[in-house]
This record gives C-alpha cells, structure tokens and sequence, in this order.
C-alpha cells in the first residue's frame, strides 16, 4: 500500500501536477514547485549541516510541513540562497518563499510581506565564562554595566540600546562569526541573540560561551516572531498563513519545534 | 576697447557654452523623464529615494559620520609620517643602509598587497585576541592600525615616485653648493617632490576616506554601519543614499579644492 502511495506520489510530483484549484496554482515561480530560500551558510538549529534539502532542522523542517500542507510534493521544493540585502531589494525575486529567521516588525512589512509568525523567539544573552567568573548576572543592573556586541541585520540592537540601555555604546557585527572573534579577543562582554542561535554559539563556536539568561518573550511589548518573507503583495501569503493555521491546530508545529528547539529549558529568565 | 579677435572669442566662448548648455539640459531632461517610465521605478523609488525614510535616518547618520571623521584625522598623520619613512627608507643610498632597503620594499609589497578588509579583520580581531586588557584591545586603536599600515605603503610609493621625478641635476646643484646628503633631501628634493605629487596624494585621502567604514566590520558604529542597521530595520536601502551624499558633501569640495591648489601652483610656475 505505502509504496503504491509513494509511487502515485511520486508520478504527481514528476508531473508537476497537485489537485486543481489549490490555493497556491499558479501563484509560484515556476508551476508545480515551491522556491524556498535560506541563509548563505544556513545555521544550526535552523538548517542542519547548511543541508535544507536534508529537511533536518527546524526551519527545514517547518519549510517541507508548510509546503506539503500547500500540496507540494518533498520533491517540488528547490532551495535558493539569499543574502538579506537580497530578499528586500526592489527588483523580482528568486524565491517564493525566504526563511532565514526574519523578524517581523511593521518598517519592514511595508517593503516586503510577512507569513504568520512559526516561531516566537526569547532573546537571550550570550557571554563568557570569564564575564560571568568576574560576576555578571542575569540582571539588567548587571547587564547595563557590560560592553555589548549584536549583528547589524537583526533586531538585538533596539532591544539593547532601548530596554538594557548599556552604559557604553554597543559594538555593531556582520555575523555571529565576528561577534564571536570580537568576544574572544575580549573587546566585548555580551551578545543578544535569539535563544536558539545563542545557545549554539555559546556551545559550537565559543570555547567559554555561556548563555546568562533570556528575556520573557511574552513579558515583551513586541516580541521577536519569525516569519517567512515574501515579495511585496505575494498571491501566495493567503496560501502560506493558511498553511501554517492548519501545521498550527494540528499540532505539528509545536511537535517541530520541540523536535529541533528543545534545549532552551533551564535558561534562567532575566530578571 | 574691445579688438576685433576680442570680439570674435567672445562670441566663440557664448556659442560654446549654449552648445555645452544644451546638450546638458538635454541629458538631463532625458534622464527625468525616462528613467521613471522604467517599469520598476515605483519599486526602486520606494527602495531607494524613499524621502520620509532620507528625513527621518539623516540626522543619526550625520552624528555617526563624526566618528568617520575623527578615525581619518587621526589616521593621516600618521600615513604621512610613516609612508614618507617608508618611502626614505626605499630611497635610501648608502650601501650600509641596504637592510633598510630591503625593509622598504617588503613593507611595501606586503601592505600593499593584502586586501584592507583582510587586515582590518587580522589586525582587528587577531592583535587583541592576544589577550590585551581593556582599553588597549579597543577596535579603534587596532583598526586605526591597519588602516595606518596599509595605506602608508600606497603613500611611500606616491612619495617615492616624486622623489625619484626630482632631476638628478638638483641633487647635483644641492652638493656643489655643500649642502649634505640629509639636507639635499630635506631643502631641495623632497619640497618639489611632494608638490608634485598632491593630486596623487589627494586621490589617497578620497580613498583613505571612504575605506575607515572598513573599520565597521569590526565593530565601529560609522556611517556606513548605522546606514545598515537602517537599512536592515526599515527593510530599504535609503539610508545608504543619505550616506552617500554625506559623503559627497566632503569629498567633492576635497578634490575640487586639491585642483585649485594644483592650478595655483601651475600658473605660479609658467
């Protein structure tokens, strides 16, 4: 049974044909596949081993769920790489979806559109062994007093200069890479991430990084919610929201989320 | 009282600028009216000439160009004194101070040859990460550094390519005259060398000026970095606009002002 499944599926994709009058005919770049972009590199937990096709990771596997919620075969899914410059530049665009944990704000709604939100993410603070040995807490009389660093293309640095309102001016990155290289040649204290990203720096990239604590996303006037980006006035978005609606009721997306994202447990909330 | 051929260049010079007049007009005009029949133009428009986004980054782009602007005047100084070391060393004549020589031209080849940004990381991050202690890791002092090194080795080959456009026949008159080896240098060759090459050195500074944002890769907030963080909040690219005709608003009146020093010195010399 399952292979006869499997291959009727298979035909369908080949085909590059789904059930006539789904939401998303006609409204992809190419008919009968689904354009998906990510990072150059993909990061873990968000892409497994810069692999998305491999579906393992968080973002991987929530773009195939949303996907096959839409009627697109595993094999209909291409994947593109793009920059952030690349996703919000005014011309056309390579992909029909971009999933590289864009935070969704209300400036950048108006340039591009946004999905539902897949994913509601604490910020947290990363340092280092050194920093917290010297007596730094998660408290933010104890966060004020830290040299700060955050990456120029997220949303960390309105969130320290407007709720931690370091003493000193914060230090502005590329990337994790470079934040990591500034903390380690001791030219900063602390870094803002999202608590998925912080916990993997903290842990693969530094040798003495320490995750201090989180924000309470729900205490936040504007949490930080992950959505999937696309092109200004996109006839796919109904399609893409309603997508997740449904990954949403059904559970799945909560059950992918504790799948790939489980290790945030046991980060002290920062007082 | 003017002569006939007073008259006919007159006319000449009228006829020229029309000509030179219209053609720009025209150009422009062109330019006006085509470029928004694009069919992208509202897109880019939004994206780039975005005038509430211009008026509402401006004033924080301004304040950030001020760090810009204290790395340069830092920095030059000390690209001056060292490419002119640099540059002496290079030229230096006496067999015992071969080494120095030697020196110079690795110096030379080496700054010169590595791509600023990859020194700007090297020395940015690799320098403190030996474990200096606060301020003296600061990414200003280090970064200030590779600027400083890299762009002394382009200044030591400007300065040297005057020295060496110094008629021999100067350091000739220089000995008969009994001025020392040091003093030919300092009197009468370098004072013509260096004159000769400001508009090079000008160029320098263009350059110098606009390579201190590499400094953001490293942490720095400069202009270039807050234009990012503008770019990446607001989702469009008219921030960098702003930061652009920030930094025409300086260099521009820079250049024409090395050519009027440049004519200046010409007109003095015919």
């Amino acid at each position: 049974m399952k292979t006869i499944l499997t291959a009727t599926l298979l035909t369908l994709s080949a085909s590059g044909a789904f059930a006539a009058g789904h939401c998303a005919a006609g409204k992809t770049l190419t008919e009968g596949t689904l354009t998906i972009a990510t990072g150059n590199p993909a990061y873990y937990p968000w892409v497994i081993d810069d692999a998305p096709e491999a579906k393992q990771g968080f973002e991987a596997a929530v773009a195939y769920a949303i996907a096959g919620e839409m009627g697109f075969a595993d094999d209909a899914v291409t994947w593109v790489r793009t920059s952030f410059d690349e996703a919000i530049q005014p011309g056309a665009k390579n992909f029909d979806l971009n999933m590289q944990q864009f935070s969704i704000t209300a400036d950048r709604d108006r340039v591009v559109d946004f999905s539902a939100p897949y994913y509601t993410a604490p910020q947290a603070v990363m340092t280092t062994v050194e920093t917290v040995d010297a007596g730094a807490k998660p408290t933010m009389e104890s966060l004020k007093a830290m040299k700060w660093g955050v990456v120029a293309s997220t949303t960390a640095l309105p969130v320290v200069t407007e709720t931690i309102k370091p003493t000193q001016s914060p230090l502005v990155y590329d990337d994790n890479a470079n934040i990591t290289a500034a903390m380690q040649a001791g030219q900063i204290d602390a870094a803002l991430f999202d608590l998925p990203t912080a916990l993997f720096t903290a842990a693969v990239l530094m040798d003495n990084g320490v995750v201090l604590g989180q924000f309470d996303p729900s205490a936040a006037e504007s949490p930080d919610q992950f959505g999937a980006l696309m092109p200004e006035g996109s006839a796919l978005k109904e399609c893409v929201d309603e997508a997740l609606a449904a990954l949403t009721a059904s559970g799945e997306l909560a059950a992918i989320e504790a799948e790939w994202l489980q290790a945030a447990v046991g980060v002290p909330l920062i007082k | 009282m003017t002569t006939r051929r007073a008259a006919y260049e007159a006319r000449q010079r009228r006829r020229a600028n029309l000509l030179a007049g219209g053609s720009t007009a025209v150009v422009l005009v062109l330019l006006i009216v085509l470029v928004p029949l694009a069919p992208g133009w509202e897109g880019v428009q939004a994206s780039f000439f975005n005038a509430e986004i211009f008026a509402r980054t401006f004033p924080d782009l301004l304040s950030a160009f001020l760090i810009n602007i204290a790395i340069f005047a830092w920095s030059v100084p000390l690209i001056a004194a060292l490419g002119l070391a640099i540059a002496l060393a290079r030229g230096a004549r006496a067999p015992v101070l071969f080494p120095l020589r030697i020196f110079g031209a690795i110096y030379v080849d080496l700054f010169r040859g590595i791509p600023v940004v990859l020194l700007v990381y090297l020395v940015g991050f690799g320098i403190p990460g030996l474990g200096l202690p606060r301020p003296w890791n600061s990414p200003y002092i280090w970064g200030t550094v590779a600027l400083v090194l890299t762009y002394s080795a382009y200044v030591a080959e400007v300065l040297r390519s005057g020295i060496e456009s110094i008629h021999e026949s100067q350091r000739n008159a220089a000995v008969c005259l009994g001025l020392s080896e040091r003093d030919t240098m300092r009197y009468v060759v370098l004072p013509q060398a260096i004159r000769r090459v400001v508009p090079a050195n000008m160029n320098m500074l263009v350059a110098l000026q606009k390579d201190v944002a590499l400094l953001s890769f490293i942490g720095p907030v400069e202009i270039l970095r807050q234009a990012g963080i503008f770019k990446s909040l607001l989702a469009n690219f008219t921030p960098y606009v702003a930061a652009a005709v920030i930094f025409l608003c300086v260099t521009v009146p820079a250049t024409r002002y090395a050519d009027y020093l440049m004519n200046r010195d010409r007109n003095a010399r015919t």
